[in-house]
Order: structure tokens, then C-alpha cells, then sequence
């Protein structure tokens, strides 16, 4: 990896832990601590979305993990790709605040916010009742996706380190 | 005889969760219902049994917008109970995390959820795309107000550090250093955000309010000594229930709140504008004129202008503040709690909040209330819709939603707070 490329990369756990299912993006960045490169910062977000424009500034590559709106599958895993995906289109990620995660991604897009590369894994949850616990589906799940996670950090590193050197 | 009705579901860019009934009865609007569904959060009566000391840390979750507001009513009621006096530093400290929050929550309003309304956006999002310097200038707002919340605070959303008698810590003069500058850079985006909403197309439309806000003998209000309104009201905060009452109504889960011998009134930036304008300095009195407002402004789609102003106001007073401060000696002062009443009322953004606890001698709380803005303004809103609404009974459906949406928006009413906000629904008869 390059520096720029160790320096720029940001994994976000975003949902309210005391939400049922909406606790999963937070749990599932906590395992990865310890299991990353040492410059790739981890971060919890349970607030405002319209924060994560803030967190994301002067990041190359962003992966966030959120629940996502109950769908037939609780615990399916999405991969988006947001700088090529309609995030709306495609799958709802839920939020119990005013500015949602897809309000963020298109207001970051459409003032050129947005860093050069987004990935987001979205978790399908069931139940996000106040101080529910995380469904059993959606736990279960939990630590594949922090595995997939890791490889796409392995990823963007790399695609980083490409567009470094060719630049 | 025609009846119809227009029914708003679920309304947009507020916080919260409401609804809205209009009903139009051979062409004359005959009622305009808020629904507010949210579900009853039931923090007073969460609060009873609970320590003294807690009380600030509970009641900051009742809203991640406005936590400082209730954060700061409820210490001040307390301070009430327990005879206890903050001043100096502590009180000014106390006066610069509100004036981050004022900072944020308005930025926010202004730019994301309120202008799209006269600019004819769906959202912040699709205004953005034309507008993309004014809503920069708005989110760089919401992030000094943020960053004042996080260095008092400890944390921008329900922020950890407030407690009754002061702060658990304090900070030191050289931590204001970065803030500084981004407040000085904050206050000419607020002078810019102020000149573009001013610009803004306003329906010609005034309604006689009562208006109710602090009053403080030297300063523009956020913790003030009286209640005072342009109707002749000034009380001691002690003295809320005499002249307020709380009623509940079918179609809400939140309280309305009125006044006893008048009924409706307004709180609010119009209500401490009205009520405070010689307490403005006078730079910001001129900016005022500038954007075409005399001392009072009935014109509730004007709030805008009105909110923005407070903006430029927030910023120079936090760097007066902070220009000032010297760190006190302690964080806090001695606090002995013992069997009392006290009451506390302060300006959150969205206007008047207050607070009445009953403690025992041990420092649990016997009984609480709590009244938000939201709840003070609901009937004012109602009666804002029927006005609107019948200004407006030509236009198409779709239109006069949008309007009765944006009469609404013109509160920047927290939902979630009064719950204990929307769809709309008309009915033509």
C-alpha cells in the first residue's frame, strides 16, 4: 500500500446499538478492530447522517455497514458500490433520524463530496424495536461480513496504490 | 354542500412524525387538525424516582437536535430548588454551548429543510445541485455549532459534560483557539445565508400573534429572568402555571399548551425577535433592516429571516464569550439538595421550554413536567393552516398541500420532543 492510501481509508459502523437490528453496522466494526491495518480507522456512528459528509472529507476510500430496511431475507448481505449505484434504487438503509445514510451519499454526490471510492455492505434487517436484541439471522452474519470487509479494505488499498502510481 | 378533504400522511423535512386533516366545506376552510402519532415518550414520568443529578443526562435524550435546551432547563430548575446560583463564567460558558446548538439547529433548518420551500425544491439534496454554495455555507454552520457542543459538551448529540451547578469540566482559554477562527469564518457564511434568504419570495400573509419569549434585563435571551409577551404577560418563570395549561386533545399524543385567559400564542425566533430587538446590538439590528424586517415580524414565512439573523447573532456572541473567558476556579458550585419545587425555562431554537420538578429531601425526583415549544405552538399552527389554507382554497390540491407543508415548516417543529408531526389530508365539502 502507499501511504496516501494507508492514511486515507475509513470503515464506518453506522446504527443505534439500543435498536434491535439497527445495532449490527456498529457490532460488526467493533470486530474488526485489531484486524486491520493499523491506519485504517474505524468509526461508530448511531447520529446525524449528515455527519458522515464531515467524517468522509479528505478520505479516499470509505466502507460504511448499515442495517438495511426489512426486506424478505433478514440477514442478506448487499454490496453497493455508491459512487455507481442509486443507493435508493437499489436498497433502503434504514435510519431512525431525520438525514439518512442515502441523503448523505446523494448530498455528498451532488456537491462533490463524495471520496473516490464508497462501498457499503448493508445487512438486511427484521426488527428494530427500542431495545430489542439483534435478530438471530442478522448476527449471523456478523462475522462474514466483517471478513468481507477486511478483503475489500485489501482492495481499495490496492486500487489506491494503483491510481497513486499512475497519477 | 361540498366537502373536501386534504390529507397529508406523513410530512416532510420535520423532525418527528405528524399528519395533517384540512377540512373545506363549501369553500371556507372549517378545520385544520394536526395529528401528531408519534408515539407518547413518557420521559416524565421516567424521570420520577430518578436522582437529581441524573435528570440532565435523561432529559438530553429527548432530542438530538435540542439536547443543550433541555439539558439547561432542567439544571436550571434544579439550581431553582436548591437556591443555587451560577454566574461569571460558568453562566457565559452555559450561554456558548446554547449559542452551538442555536448555531446548528438553525444552519440546518434554514438551509436543508426551510429554503427548498420558497425555492421550489423537493429537498435539500435536489438544491444543492443549483445552490450549492448556500447549502456548503449551511452545513458549515451546523458544524461549528457542532464543534462549540462537542468542546463544552463533550459530544454534539446529548453532550455528557452539563451538570447541576456548572460543568464537570471546564476548558482551558487555549482550547477556544481553533474554534475561533471557524466562528469568525461561520459568522460571514451566516452574513451571506441571511442576505440569500432575504431574497426569497414571501406570500404576503401576517397574523396578529401573541408572541411569548425570555426576557433578561441586558441580553437577548436564551437563559432569561421573566416571561413576558407583547400582550402585557410578564412573570417570573416560577409563576408558568398561573398564566399556562396544558390540555390534551384527541387527535394528538402531544399536550397543546395555552394560554389560560387568551388561548394561542407563539414561541419561538418571531416571539424573541418581537420581545428582544433592543437587546439585539445595533450591527445586527441593521443587518436586520438590511433584509427588510423592522423590530417585529408577523410574517410567520419570514421565520427564515428571523432564524438567520439569530445566526449572525450566535456567532458574535460566542466570540465575545470567548474573547472574555477566563477559566473559573471551579467547574461547578456546591449543590445540597433538599425537599424543594423549582422551575427552569430557557430559549431552545425552536422556543420557550419549560421545566417544573419536585424533589425530595433525598434528591429524587417526586414529580417532573416538561412543556416544548412544539407543544406551545401547535395551536398556532392549526390557526396558521385555517388562515393559509383559505388564502389559498383555488389552488390545486397538490399545491395547497404543499403550501399547508410549508406553513408548517415555518415552526421548524421537533415532533419527537412534543411527544408527546406529518400527513395532510384536505376535505372539500
Amino acid at each position: 500500500m502507499t501511504r496516501a492510501a494507508q492514511a486515507r481509508m475509513l470503515v464506518i459502523g453506522i446504527g443505534n446499538p439500543d435498536r434491535g437490528d439497527d445495532a449490527i453496522g456498529p457490532l460488526i466494526v467493533r470486530r474488526l478492530v485489531g484486524h486491520v491495518a493499523r491506519d485504517v480507522a474505524i468509526i461508530e456512528r448511531s447520529g446525524d447522517a449528515l455527519a458522515l459528509i464531515d467524517d468522509w472529507a479528505g478520505r479516499d476510500a470509505v466502507v460504511l455497514v448499515d442495517a438495511a430496511a426489512p426486506g424478505d431475507t433478514p440477514g442478506q448481505v448487499h454490496r453497493l458500490d455508491l459512487l455507481g449505484d442509486n443507493l435508493q434504487g437499489e436498497v433502503s438503509m434504514s435510519s431512525t433520524h431525520a438525514f439518512g445514510v442515502a441523503e448523505a451519499v446523494g448530498l455528498a454526490r451532488t456537491l462533490g463530496l463524495l471520496p473516490r471510492h464508497v462501498v457499503a455492505f448493508a445487512i438486511e434487517g427484521a426488527d428494530f424495536a427500542p431495545g430489542a436484541p439483534v435478530s438471530p439471522e442478522v448476527a449471523a452474519v456478523a462475522d462474514e461480513v466483517a471478513r468481507r470487509v477486511e478483503a475489500e479494505l485489501g482492495r481499495l488499498a490496492e486500487l489506491l496504490a494503483g491510481e497513486t502510481t499512475h497519477a | 354542500m361540498a366537502t373536501k378533504t386534504i390529507r397529508v400522511d406523513y410530512i416532510a423535512r420535520i423532525e418527528g412524525e405528524a399528519a395533517l386533516d384540512l377540512t373545506i366545506k363549501d369553500q371556507r376552510v372549517t378545520g385544520a387538525r394536526l395529528k401528531i402519532f408519534e408515539p407518547p415518550r413518557l420521559f416524565e414520568a421516567l424521570l420520577r424516582g430518578r436522582d437529581y443529578a441524573e435528570v440532565p443526562d435523561i432529559t438530553a435524550r429527548i432530542c438530538g437536535i435540542c439536547p443543550i435546551a433541555y439539558q439547561m432547563s432542567s439544571v436550571q430548575a434544579m439550581e431553582d430548588a436548591f437556591g443555587v446560583h451560577v454566574d461569571g463564567q460558568l453562566r457565559e460558558l452555559r450561554r456558548l454551548i446554547y449559542l452551538g446548538e442555536w448555531i446548528e439547529s438553525h444552519g440546518l433548518h434554514i438551509v436543508m429543510l426551510h429554503a427548498p420551500d420558497f425555492l421550489g425544491f423537493q429537498d435539500g439534496i435536489q438544491m444543492a445541485a443549483v445552490h450549492g454554495d448556500a447549502v456548503r455555507g449551511g452545513l458549515a454552520l451546523k458544524k461549528v455549532g457542532n464543534a462549540l457542543m462537542t468542546l463544552l459538551g463533550g459530544r454534539e448529540i446529548h453532550p455528557v459534560n452539563l451538570r447541576v451547578g456548572g460543568f464537570y469540566r471546564v476548558p482551558e482559554r487555549r482550547d477556544f483557539e481553533p474554534i475561533t477562527e471557524q466562528l469568525k469564518q461561520a459568522r460571514d457564511l451566516a452574513v451571506g445565508t441571511l442576505r440569500w434568504v432575504a431574497g426569497f419570495p414571501f406570500p404576503d400573509y401576517e397574523r396578529d400573534y401573541e408572541f411569548v419569549a425570555l426576557r433578561h434585563s441586558s441580553e437577548y435571551a436564551i437563559i432569561g429572568d421573566r416571561i413576558v409577551s407583547n400582550r402585557g404577560l410578564d412573570i417570573a418563570i416560577s409563576a408558568y402555571d398561573s398564566e399556562f395549561e396544558e390540555r390534551h386533545v384527541s387527535h394528538s399524543t402531544s399536550l397543546q399548551s395555552v394560554l389560560k385567559r387568551r388561548g394561542s400564542y407563539l414561541v419561538g425566533p418571531m416571539a424573541r425577535y418581537a420581545l428582544n430587538f433592543d437587546r439585539l446590538p445595533a450591527d445586527i439590528q441593521a443587518l436586520a433592516r438590511e433584509a427588510g424586517l423592522g423590530p417585529v415580524c408577523r410574517n410567520p414565512f419570514k421565520s427564515i429571516i428571523v432564524r438567520a439573523i439569530e445566526v449572525v447573532y450566535a456567532c458574535d456572541e460566542a466570540l465575545r464569550i470567548i474573547a472574555a473567558y477566563r477559566k473559573p476556579d471551579a467547574p461547578a458550585v456546591a449543590v445540597e439538595p433538599r425537599a424543594s419545587v423549582g422551575h427552569g425555562c430557557t430559549e431552545a431554537p425552536r422556543g420557550m421550554i419549560y421545566h417544573r420538578y419536585e424533589i425530595a429531601a433525598d434528591g429524587s425526583v417526586v414529580t417532573a413536567r416538561i412543556v416544548p415549544p412544539t407543544s406551545q405552538n401547535q395551536l398556532s399552527i392549526e390557526e396558521d393552516l385555517c388562515a393559509v389554507a383559505s388564502t389559498a382554497l383555488d389552488l390545486p390540491d397538490d399545491a395547497l398541500r404543499d403550501k399547508c407543508e410549508q406553513t408548517i415548516r415555518n415552526y421548524d417543529p421537533c415532533i419527537s420532543c412534543s411527544c408527546h408531526f406529518l400527513k395532510l389530508a384536505v376535505h372539500r365539502e
